[in-house]
């Protein structure tokens, strides 16, 4: 078992659709969570606000720096993300493919570092 | 028996390193300790087949060899008998030994991994080589023409996500089947046309691409008897592979189909070819690879350009523009119709076509026009073909059709 964390991006994405239209995205990710529950591969997951309401703390320098705004200098961040428990590749992919077409947006798939043996 | 010389030990190796590469990794799932371990076993082979001569089963030797050498690895890695080390030799021991053990499986396994779609598809086709094929990382290098370091770049990056990603080392499920051999035969096509494309690389290293593509196709169709597909793309391999001492005269320059000299064509591969085309067609589900192989298989009906059943070839791209709607496949059916209704039927249809960054667009357009007497619009299409065309050898073939006198049949 691999553990992924499947990325949702907000670019021109989500917030532009008509009302409607937001209100299906939600009813479909909702479906959607319930069925990675019911499959036993759900770790975690949840939609963020956006990137305008993010801090960086940052200690690079000699003492700890506050920063209003998201770390990196990009239109698209996280809007939201999913952590799934999958056999393999194939298998985390064929959730990211249901992902996709329930939140409407791009879904990248990234894999967890095992954790060290106990 | 007196010893074996290197080059049999090198043969052996290209034929039988894939095989053992895919069943070590099958037993001890990492990719690098399996290439390594490969290496180690033929590195011992050199050692003692030059004396002792070859075992009575080289390949099953190479195998046990390698697989023991994974363990010692392993072991001194580890520094103790750990239970992964264990549970591995436990089931080392539950399998058949792999002397005439059908081990032909793990490499059907291993060729979906190495151009599973999560990879880039330069490292999938690098990967292919490199891992079931047994070239060498400089060797791929030289027939990309990119430097030894990227390569090798490429390539660890590929393993690591393999890794990372935990990318399944097995046949995908029926659902998945279709696209994902899609994908299979996509790198094994590359592979031989990389081969085949006429360039300034290495000529012994390309051909030895385009030989190594048809080894792996053939070990597709060994593998996968039931798939159309690849039926098809064995036998449009096998009757490009037949013309390919045809396609280029004494001094390496390109012979255009019409001028071949069709007695050099291979006729054995040929009728392969055919025998396939009709095979893969009786199972009744065409694909791009099925046609693009029965429109050879008609070309090589005809014993000269003359005879050659250009309204069955149309159907043949009517067909494939179905199957695969692209521009190049509709410039391709364009040459076809010039044959049979003439040029400025064909210049109609290449007018619709997006193509003008494609070098072939401008030179079927220059043939085409010069073929309708328009010397001037034909020499300013053979222009920009040559100063678009990939290659020297190209070039110099389009720099000789541009100056030749008119033919005007339109």
């Amino acid at each position: 078992m691999t553990q992924y964390m499947m990325s949702v991006y907000d670019g021109e994405g989500v917030q532009d659709l008509p009302e409607d239209q937001i209100a299906q995205v939600y009813a479909d990710v909702d479906v959607f969570n319930q069925e990675l529950r019911d499959a036993g591969k759900w770790v975690f997951g949840g939609g963020l606000h956006p990137a305008e309401t993010a801090t960086v703390v940052d200690m690079s320098g000699e003492e700890i720096t506050i920063t209003d705004g998201p770390y990196a200098e990009t239109k698209e961040h996280i809007g939201g993300f999913w952590i799934i428990e999958a056999a393999d590749l194939d298998e985390a992919l064929d959730w990211a493919g249901k992902a996709t077409r329930a939140c409407q947006g791009a879904v990248e798939v990234r894999p967890f570092q095992d954790e060290p043996e106990t | 028996m007196p010893g074996v010389e290197l080059a049999a030990i090198d043969e052996v190796f290209r034929g039988d390193s894939g095989k053992a590469i895919a069943t070590l990794i099958r037993l001890f799932g990492d990719i690098d300790l399996a290439e390594e371990a490969v290496q180690d076993a033929f590195v011992v082979a050199t050692e003692k087949w030059p004396d002792e001569g070859l075992p009575p089963n080289p390949a099953g030797w190479i195998v046990t060899t390698a697989r023991n050498r994974a363990i010692d690895r392993l072991r001194r890695e580890s520094g103790r008998e750990d239970r992964h080390v264990r549970a591995i030799e436990l089931q080392i021991q539950s399998e058949p030994d792999p002397v005439g053990g059908p081990v032909i499986d793990d490499r059907l396994r291993l060729i979906f991994t190495c151009c599973h779609p999560a990879l880039d598809p330069s490292a999938r086709v690098a990967l292919t080589l490199r891992l079931l094929g047994g070239l060498q990382t400089g060797e791929i290098a030289r027939a990309f023409l990119t430097s030894e370091s990227a390569m090798a770049q490429r390539l660890v990056r590929a393993k690591r996500k393999i890794r990372a990603a935990n990318i399944p080392y097995r046949v995908p499920n029926d659902a998945d089947l279709p696209e994902r051999l899609d994908s299979v035969l996509t790198v094994v096509y590359l592979i031989y046309n990389e081969g085949y494309a006429a360039s300034s690389g290495d000529e012994l290293v390309r051909s030895d691409l385009c030989g190594e593509a048809i080894r792996l196709a053939r070990l597709l169709r060994a593998l996968m008897p039931d798939e159309p597909e690849v039926i098809g793309l064995l036998a449009l391999l096998l009757l490009t592979e037949s013309r390919r001492t045809a396609r280029t005269d004494d001094d390496g320059s390109l012979v255009m189909l019409s001028d071949q000299d069709r007695g050099l064509w291979d006729r054995d591969l040929i009728g392969e070819g055919q025998t396939l085309v009709r095979a893969g067609l009786r199972r009744n589900r065409p694909g791009p690879f099925q046609v693009q192989a029965a429109i050879a298989a008609v070309h090589s009906d005809a014993h000269d350009a003359g005879e050659t059943d250009w309204g069955q070839i149309v159907q043949l791209y009517d067909t494939l523009l179905t199957l695969a709607p692209t521009p190049v496949v509709a410039l391709n059916r364009a040459v076809a119709v010039a044959e049979l209704e003439g040029p400025s039927q064909a210049l109609t249809l290449l007018d619709d076509l997006e193509l003008d960054r494609y070098h072939l667009y401008h030179a079927t357009r220059a043939e085409l026009l010069r073929r309708m007497g328009d010397m001037e619009a034909a020499d300013l299409a053979y222009e920009r073909a040559i100063s678009m065309a990939g290659n020297d050898v190209e070039r110099r073939f389009l720099e000789q059709r541009r100056v030749i006198a008119p033919t005007q049949d339109g």
